[in-house]
């Protein structure tokens, strides 16, 4: 990977790495407490994302623990391997988003162009996916509320799973609703998300190409690093929490 | 901390393996029905993929300790969070307080 002809086999640059060519922003005395201030600075904005998806995660829980049984048989309608499909797409978007980081460490501008388009392509489609799932969602009118003048309507196919879940929770159908409540809301804000980090992406690789980021500096793509993989992450919970809740009822 | 901490491809790619196969694996155990077995799994595997993302995609096994304590302290407050309002929820079905005149 580190072929560039400025970085030899370790990673390291050729000018050595005390001949700074780089200034730190006049508030800092270092190019390193520069990068220290940016990376505190991200995790304390994360800390508020994990608290801001925190209360999704734990209205899902508190109406999960309720309605069990109307929480599984609406999860078990959700698209499994799209899902599974979409999962491994951000785990892949994630290791070229840290080689497009590390790219940049070793002085490869076009990997870490690379890398970032791969990025951008991987979380494009997820978000393709995505819209699939949701319109599947549409047609079979499991979005709550009335849209377009069809009411939220969920009906299970299996007779006998239906009567089965009716002795277990008789207004399992309104319950269904708050879980599609939580699962629009939980993976569109998701999405939202994806969306922000592809349109940073976009910048970053505007500011790659034109050779900003090198191996003294690089924490614009190192903190969108972070919100990348932290949306990951968040992912990586939402998907067995809605999707696989309900799986083995179809196992 | 070293001015070039450039982690090696390697290491990257076999952390994006086992993020694949925990995937498979949550996929595998949540089609077999383990009753409350199952939630233990599901969240068993997807903690232990995110600390593979935070630990070593995120960087926090380099990062100062300032910035650790800070993603530790926000994972703390969100258990206190979700501790703290289902010890109500899961509490409150069990108590029965007598009723006067009954």
């Amino acid at each position: 990977m580190a072929s560039s002809p400025l970085v030899d086999r370790h990673g390291h640059d050729v000018h050595g790495g005390h001949a700074s060519r780089r200034h730190p922003a006049h508030q800092f005395d270092t190019m390193e407490q520069q990068k220290e201030s940016s990376t505190l600075g991200m995790w304390l904005f994360l800390v508020t994302e994990i608290m801001f998806f925190g209360g999704l995660f734990t209205a899902y829980l508190v109406y999960r623990t309720l309605y069990p049984a109307a929480f599984a048989a609406a999860s078990s309608t959700l698209n499994v391997p799209l899902g599974a499909l979409n999962t491994a797409v951000l785990i892949c978007s994630s290791l070229t988003m840290a080689l497009a980081i590390r790219s940049a460490q070793v002085n490869w501008r076009k990997g870490a162009m690379i890398f970032l388009v791969l990025t951008m392509a991987l979380g494009s489609t997820f978000l393709v996916v995505k819209a699939f799932e949701y319109h599947d969602k549409f047609v079979e009118h499991h979005v709550p509320g009335h849209i377009l003048n069809t009411p939220f309507h969920f009906v299970l196919e299996d007779a006998r799973e239906a009567s089965a879940i009716a002795k277990l929770d008789p207004d399992y159908q309104r319950h269904a609703e708050i879980f599609f409540s939580l699962y629009f809301i939980m993976t569109g804000v998701h999405a939202t998300h994806m969306i922000i980090g592809l349109g940073i992406l976009a910048v970053l690789l505007f500011y790659t190409r034109r050779g900003k980021y090198d191996s003294e500096y690089y924490n614009p793509l190192e903190m969108t690093g972070l919100y990348w993989h932290f949306v990951d992450i968040v992912w990586i919970f939402l998907f067995p929490l809605l999707y696989l809740l309900g799986a083995h009822l179809h196992g | 901390m070293s001015e070039h901490v450039v982690t090696p491809v390697k290491t990257y790619v076999f952390v994006f393996v086992a993020l694949l196969v925990g995937t498979l694996l949550t996929v595998l155990v949540s089609e077999v029905d383990l009753g409350w077995a199952n939630n233990i799994a599901a969240m068993s595997i997807a903690i232990v993929k995110a600390l593979l993302v935070l630990y070593f995609f995120m960087e926090l096994r380099h990062s100062t300790r300032m910035s650790a304590l800070t993603a530790i302290a926000g994972f703390f407050w969100l258990v206190l969070m979700l501790v703290m309002i289902m010890m109500d929820y899961w509490s409150r079905h069990a108590i029965v307080l007598p009723v006067p005149g009954k």
